[in-house]
C-alpha cells in the first residue's frame, strides 16, 4: 500500500523535485526497520557463524579461536553420526509429515461442511499448535513411558507386550514424530480449510450434476484447487523437519537423542557438539551445512512444484 | 522452535555469547538497607534447604536472603553451567560443582571463578580430608572451591522385598554375602528367582559400573594426566560386571535420574540400590515419608568406594561475592556438615565433622548406623585421580551400559560405542 501511494504522489505535483525524492525515498524508509533488523539478527550471525566454523573455538575458552579452514567441514562429512542425525531427520521428517499433512487435509474438508459449533472445532484445532512444545513433549514423553507410561499400560490391557518407546529406533522416533503430529495437524488443517473457501462452491455444484460423490468432488474438485496451499505446506513443513529440536531434545531431556542417538535428529547433533561437547566451531559448520540443505530443499520443492503447475496446463 | 528458525537462532545464541563478552552490569538491585539476596545454584540434591540450614542462616542473618535453584542432573546442570560462563551472564552468586568436573574447571576455567583466598577463606578447605582440597587448588596455589561433602559408598536394600523373597535383612550378615561384586550378583540371582515378576534386583548397571570403578584410584586417567578409561583394569572389571547383571537379568533398566527413576523408588521395582551417602537424601526425597522404615543400608562389596561429592565455588561475575564467601563458609563449617549428615546423610569432608557422626543412626533406614557404615567406607577410600574428561567419560559408559539393557546390544558392540562417543566429545 505505501508503495503505491507513495509512487502517485510525484506524478501529482511535478514542481516539486525535492518533493519528489523524498517521496521516491520514502518506500525505503517504510523498508528500513526489516533490513536493519534483519542485517543484525539475521544476516550478520549467519555470516559470523561461518566466519566460526573455519576456527577451532571451544565454550570454555572462547577468547582462542584457531583456524582450521575446512576442517570443520570435512571432519564433519567423515563422522558417522553426523550421517546417522541426517538419516534420522529424514524419517522423522516423513514419519511425522506425511501423516500429518494427509489428516490435516482430511479434517479441513470435514470442517468445510455446514457443521454446528464449527467455530469451536476451528479453534479446538489450534490448541495443540498454541501449547508449547516443552509442556507438550514432558506430557508425550509421560505417555511413553515404558513401566508407569499410559499407552504401554492400554497395551498391557488388550494383551500386547510394552514398548521402550524410548529406546527403541522406530519406536522412539515414532514417539518423536507424533508429538508433531499432534501439534501440527491443526495448524495445517486450518491453512488448507482458508484454501478450501476459496474454491468456488459453483465447481461444486455442477460436479455434484454431473453425478459425482463426495470422495469424487474431494479428488477432482478439492484437492487440484488446493494445489498451492499443498504445496506450501508441504515446503513448510520440509524446512520445518530439518530444523527439528524440541520435541526431541525433551523427549528423554538428553542432546544424544537417545542412547544409541537413535532419534538424534541434525538440530540436535548441532546443539550436542556445540553444548554438551562445547566444540563452538563444529557446531556453527553443522548450522550451515543445514542451511544449505534447506536452500537446497526449498528450491527442490519450488521446483517440483513449478514443473507440475506447467505440466497442468 | 520448529518453524522459528533454528538455524538462526542457534548460530545467532552462539555468535552472541562468542562476541558479548559481557559481564553482568555490576549493579546490584539490592536496595541501600543493606538486604542481600544470595542465589546459589546446585545439582542433584545437597540438602541444605531440606535440611533448614538457609533458614537457620537467614535468622541468624536477617540482611541476607538466600535463594535457591536446582537441577537433578549433574550433566544438564554441568551443560548449563558452561553457557552461562561463556556468555558470563545468568550465573548465581554460588556454582555447585561436582568432583568429576573439577580437573576441566581447573584447567580451562580457572580465571572464570574468583579464588576464594581473596574473599578471606584460604584456609577454608583446610579442615578437610586432605585429597578434597588438593583437588580444587591451581598449580599457582589459587582455591577455587570449597569442600562440602564426599560420597563413601554403600548398599541401600528394601528389607520388606528382601523379607518377602525370603532372603536375610540382617547388615551384618547381607554385608557378609556381599562382600565381593561376585556375592552381590549372587545374592541377586538368587532374589529375582523367588521375588516373582516385576520385581528385580537393582535400578542399572550404571549404578553398579559407577559405584564399582569408584573403588579404584585410577578410573579414567592416570597420575599424569593420560587417559587410560580403555585399558584401566578398575573399568574393564566394572564393565564385565555390569554386563553379568544384564545377562542375569538383575537390572530394572531405569536410566539414573530420570522421572521413571524415580518414580520407581517407591514402587518397589528394584531391591538394592548402590548408594554413596549423598542418595540418602535422595532416597527420602523420592520415596517420601511411606518409604520410611522400609529402607535399610549395609556396607557394599569391596567395604569402600567415593562415588561423587562436591564444592561450592563463587564464578567472577557473582553480585554478592563477600555475602557469598560468608555463606560458604558457614554452609561447610564443621557444625553444619554434622547437621547435614544426620538430617540427609550427605557424608562430612571435615575431618571434625566425621569425628562427630561416628554413632549416628538413621531411623528412616531402620536405624541403620550410617556413621559407622559410611565412615569405615570413607576411611578405606582411595584418593581418587581426577582426569579432565572424567564426566564426558562417565556419561559415555553409563549411556552404553544403557544400550546393553534397554535394546539388547552385546557388550562388546557397547563398549565400541562407548569408545566412538567419547572420541566424539573429545577429538578434534
Amino acid at each position: 500500500m505505501a508503495i503505491t501511494s507513495a509512487a502517485r504522489l510525484p506524478a501529482a505535483d511535478p514542481a516539486k523535485p525535492r518533493a519528489r525524492r523524498a517521496g521516491r525515498l520514502a518506500p525505503y524508509g517504510f523498508l528500513a526497520p526489516f533490513f536493519v533488523l534483519f542485517a543484525a539478527f539475521g544476516l550478520f550471525p549467519l555470516l559470523y557463524t561461518a566466519y566460526v566454523s573455519l576456527h577451532r573455538v571451544e565454550l570454555q575458552t572462547t577468547d582462542r579461536m584457531d583456524w582450521v579452514g575446512a576442517q570443520n567441514y570435512t571432519r564433519l562429512l567423515a563422522d558417522p553420526f553426523f550421517w546417522n542425525a541426517l538419516r534420522n531427520t529424514f524419517t522423522i521428517g516423513v514419519v511425522s509429515t506425511v501423516p500429518q499433512l494427509l489428516m490435516a487435509l482430511g479434517l479441513a474438508h470435514l470442517l468445510n461442511y455446514r457443521l454446528r459449533g464449527r467455530s469451536f472445532y476451528r479453534v479446538a484445532m489450534l490448541m495443540p499448535y498454541a501449547t508449547s512444545v516443552a509442556a507438550a513433549t514432558l506430557v508425550f514423553a509421560q505417555l511413553f513411558g515404558r513401566d508407569y507410561g499410559l499407552i504401554n499400560w492400554v497395551l498391557g490391557q488388550v494383551g500386547l507386550s510394552p514398548v521402550d518407546w524410548q529406546a527403541g529406533t522406530w519406536a522412539s522416533q515414532f514417539g518423536v514424530s507424533a508429538i508433531v503430529t499432534w501439534r501440527w495437524t491443526g495448524y495445517n488443517a486450518l491453512i488448507y480449510l482458508a484454501g478450501m473457501q476459496a474454491i468456488p462452491g459453483e465447481l461444486y455444484e455442477s460436479a455434484a450434476v454431473d453425478g459425482a460423490s463426495r470422495w469424487q468432488q474431494f479428488r477432482h474438485v478439492t484437492v487440484p484447487g488446493l494445489r498451492p496451499t499443498i504445496v506450501f505446506t508441504v515446503v513448510v513443513s520440509t524446512i520445518g523437519a530439518t530444523q527439528l529440536f524440541g520435541e526431541p531434545l525433551l523427549y528423554e531431556g538428553n542432546a544424544g537423542g537417545g542412547i544409541s542417538h537413535q532419534y538424534q535428529t541434525l538440530g540436535l547433533y548441532l546443539y550436542e557438539q556445540g553444548w554438551s561437547f562445547f566444540h563452538l566451531g563444529r557446531a556453527a559448520a553443522v548450522a550451515w551445512v543445514m542451511f544449505l540443505l534447506i536452500v537446497v530443499l526449498a528450491l527442490l520443492n519450488a521446483a517440483i512444484a513449478a514443473r507440475r503447475n506447467r505440466t497442468d496446463r | 522452535m520448529r518453524r522459528s528458525a533454528a538455524v538462526l537462532g542457534s548460530t545467532a545464541l552462539a555468535a552472541t555469547l562468542l562476541l558479548t563478552a559481557c559481564g553482568s552490569s555490576a549493579g546490584s538491585a539490592d536496595a541501600a538497607d543493606g538486604k542481600v539476596t544470595i542465589t546459589v545454584d546446585l545439582f542433584g540434591t545437597f540438602g541444605f534447604k531440606e535440611s533448614g540450614l538457609y533458614e537457620e542462616y537467614m535468622k541468624l542473618h536477617p540482611n541476607v536472603t538466600v535463594k535457591q535453584t536446582d537441577t537433578q542432573d549433574e550433566g544438564q546442570y554441568w551443560q548449563a553451567l558452561q553457557a552461562k560462563l561463556a556468555g558470563g551472564g545468568g550465573l548465581a552468586d554460588i556454582q555447585g560443582l561436582e568432583v568429576g568436573r573439577v580437573a576441566s574447571v581447573l584447567q580451562k576455567q580457572a580465571d572464570k571463578f574468583t579464588d576464594l583466598k581473596t574473599l578471606g577463606l584460604g584456609s577454608v578447605n583446610d579442615e578437610l580430608v586432605p585429597w578434597k582440597g588438593a583437588a580444587v587448588k591451581t598449580a599457582d596455589g589459587r582455591v577455587l572451591g570449597a569442600g562440602t561433602d564426599i560420597g563413601p559408598e554403600a548398599i541401600c536394600y528394601r528389607t520388606d522385598l528382601f523379607k518377602a523373597a525370603g532372603l536375610p535383612t540382617d547388615r551384618t550378615e547381607l554385608a557378609q554375602r556381599w562382600s565381593t561384586w561376585q556375592g552381590y550378583l549372587d545374592l541377586g540371582k538368587q532374589y529375582v528367582a523367588t521375588a516373582g515378576a516385576g520385581n528385580t534386583w537393582t535400578d542399572s548397571a550404571a549404578g553398579l559400573f559407577t559405584a564399582e570403578v569408584g573403588q579404584q584410584k585410577v578410573r579414567y586417567a592416570d597420575e599424569s594426566g593420560k587417559p587410560v578409561f580403555d585399558s584401566s583394569q578398575a573399568v574393564r572389571t566394572a564393565w564385565a560386571d555390569a554386563g553379568r547383571l544384564v545377562a542375569d537379568g538383575l537390572s530394572a533398566k531405569l536410566p539414573q535420574w530420570t522421572p521413571e527413576w524415580n518414580k520407581a523408588f517407591s514402587t518397589g521395582k528394584f531391591a538394592t540400590l548402590s548408594c554413596p551417602a549423598w542418595m540418602l537424601g535422595y532416597i527420602k526425597g523420592q520415596a517420601g515419608e511411606a518409604g520410611s522404615g522400609s529402607w535399610d543400608i549395609a556396607p557394599g562389596p569391596g567395604r569402600t568406594g567415593n562415588w561423587g561429592g562436591s564444592y561450592l565455588t563463587v564464578p567472577r561475575t557473582a553480585k554478592h561475592p563477600k555475602e557469598a564467601a560468608a555463606l560458604i563458609a558457614w554452609l561447610t563449617a564443621k557444625e553444619q556438615q554434622t547437621t547435614l549428615f544426620r538430617k540427609q546423610g550427605s557424608f562430612p569432608s571435615s575431618t571434625g565433622a566425621q569425628a562427630a557422626i561416628k554413632d549416628v543412626t538413621d531411623p528412616y533406614f531402620n536405624n541403620a548406623p550410617i556413621g559407622r557404615i559410611f565412615s569405615e567406607s570413607a576411611a578405606a577410600m582411595p584418593a581418587q585421580v581426577l582426569g579432565v574428561d572424567d564426566g564426558v567419560i562417565g556419561k559415555a559408559f553409563t549411556d552404553a551400559l544403557g544400550e546393553v539393557e534397554r535394546t539388547g546390544t552385546a557388550p562388546d558392540a557397547a563398549w565400541k560405542h562407548a569408545m566412538d562417543n567419547i572420541a566424539k566429545a573429545n577429538g578434534n
